[in-house]
């Protein structure tokens, strides 16, 4: 099964399970990661807001228009910040690597 | 019970405040049968399920609309398992449910924030919020959803000494701005509205955004590039860096551009990146959490750990709670039910049908 590694809001790495289809949101809730998604995968909450490995940045599909205004709004924002309910996982992700970013 | 045994009872659990049980009602505090803390669907609903049983509701919430989440993060978004709303959104929603409850003149205490609930020696609660007001009740439905919403906090160190003197969230007193050097952070309608308002008022006025896409309205876009293309509004495209002052005093901001960091002087900020939702201080009033987030109920009555005080809506957690509104108006109807006894103890409750109960017919001012 195509594995997602995440960096939760403690520094503990996690090897998720993988659901294609599942947002990834969806799995770092289901997982228990600390990610609430609020807004149920709604691009109005922010609070799954990740950062991906820079070498995954450009293998993600890019941040449509109302993920990158919700991400505007934050105050603190990395270069590859995302909201991870605007990324679909299928198995091409196998081996993504991001960090669950600070609560805002 | 009379004013001496009151100030008696007070004084007794008075003089340590940690230990402190009870509490006197003060001149001033309004009497309801239910507070409901939250004016989101769920908070909306329990609004009719009371009035129907003839109780008397007071709705409290920090945003200043009612609406809860569908008014405030989803208003224009689709809903499709609202029973027998084929489609509809957070906002119609929320009309739709303020129409419903109309009848009922339940009182709205909106734009303050619920921060203790106090216990009268009778088993009544008084709600206190931030806004100085108390409210007298038999129950109280938490009705809050994922928390409260506040304004987002930039993470910068000392900023705690500025925050509500210098820098700031919202325009409460425009005089706090007036011949000032003012920075306006962020690049949705609040920042540019405030921007193109603070332009005749404020000594100087810098707009700071991450880049030059704004989530405003057309209009208040090109007024704002208007005003830096006439030289009275300096753009930024930036981020904070750093706060620089004496005490609560700011006096220059540091910022981080694309080509590197930039002081700019201004002694007042207004920071707007938009809201996050907290659970707030419910965490603190000693009831029982499940995972420390939502608040733990029974099935029959909805109650939490302290009785006389209910939980519906997302907020709650039960074995196969499903977080849907339509669950949240099950649980207001049930919770109605079972507070009724609290708020009426000396009468019988009787259960009736909107159709055919001539009561609730009046109650509703259809008949």
């Amino acid at each position: 099964m195509a594995a997602l590694h995440v960096i939760d809001r403690t520094g503990t790495h996690h090897t998720l399970e993988t659901v294609s289809g599942w947002r990834v949101m969806e799995l770092l809730r289901d997982q228990n990661t600390g990610v609430e998604g609020i807004c149920g995968g709604a691009c109005d909450c922010a609070s799954c807001h990740v950062i991906v490995a820079p070498e995954w940045a450009d293998r993600l599909p890019i941040p449509g228009e109302e993920e990158l205004f919700k991400l505007d709004e934050l105050p603190v924002l990395e270069p590859t910040s995302r909201l991870s309910c605007q990324i679909l996982w299928s198995d091409d992700l196998d081996g993504l690597t991001l960090t669950i970013a600070e609560a805002a | 019970m009379s004013v001496a045994i009151e100030s008696f009872v007070r004084f007794f659990y008075g003089f340590d405040r940690q230990n402190e049980r009870f509490e006197a009602l003060v001149p001033g505090t309004s009497s309801f049968d239910i507070a409901v803390i939250g004016a989101g669907p769920t908070g909306l609903f329990a609004v009719f399920e009371l009035g129907l049983l003839g109780l008397k509701a007071v709705v409290i919430d920090t945003l200043d609309k009612p609406g809860g989440q569908c008014a405030e993060l989803y208003p224009e978004k689709p809903i499709y398992d609202i029973p027998s709303w084929p489609v509809i959104t957070g906002q119609e929603l929320t009309n739709k449910l303020i129409e419903q409850i109309a009848p009922f003149q339940p009182h709205l205490a909106l734009g303050r924030l619920v921060t203790h609930l106090g216990k009268r020696p009778d088993g009544r609660f008084v709600v206190h919020t931030n806004a100085g007001d108390a409210f007298d009740v038999a129950g109280v439905f938490i009705a809050a959803g994922a928390g409260s919403f506040a304004p987002r906090r930039p993470k910068l160190e000392g900023l705690e000494a500025f925050e509500n003197r210098s820098l700031f969230y919202a325009v409460r007193n425009r005089s706090d701005f007036k011949d000032r050097d003012l920075l306006i952070v962020g690049g949705g309608d609040s920042a540019l509205d405030w921007t193109l308002n603070m332009v005749d008022h404020a000594k100087s006025v810098t707009l700071m955004h991450r880049s030059d896409r704004f989530r405003a309205t057309p209009a208040s876009v090109s007024g704002m590039q208007a005003l830096v293309a006439a030289g009275k509004v300096r753009f930024v495209e930036g981020e904070l860096a750093r706060l620089e002052g004496e005490g609560s005093d700011l006096s220059a901001v540091h910022i981080k551009t694309k080509s590197g960091f930039e002081a700019l002087k201004a002694d007042r900020v207004l920071a707007f990146f938009g809201l996050n939702i907290e659970l707030g201080p419910i965490a603190e009033w000693g009831l029982d959490l499940a995972d420390g987030k939502q608040i733990r109920v029974d099935t029959e009555k909805f109650q939490t750990s302290t009785p006389g005080i209910f939980a519906i809506g997302d907020i709650n957690w039960y074995p196969g709670k499903l977080k849907l509104i339509l669950s949240g108006f099950h649980e207001a109807a049930l919770a109605s039910h079972a507070a009724f006894a609290l708020a009426r103890p000396e009468q019988k409750l009787r259960f009736q049908y909107t159709t055919s109960s001539s009561e609730l017919q009046t109650r509703l001012k259809v008949a």
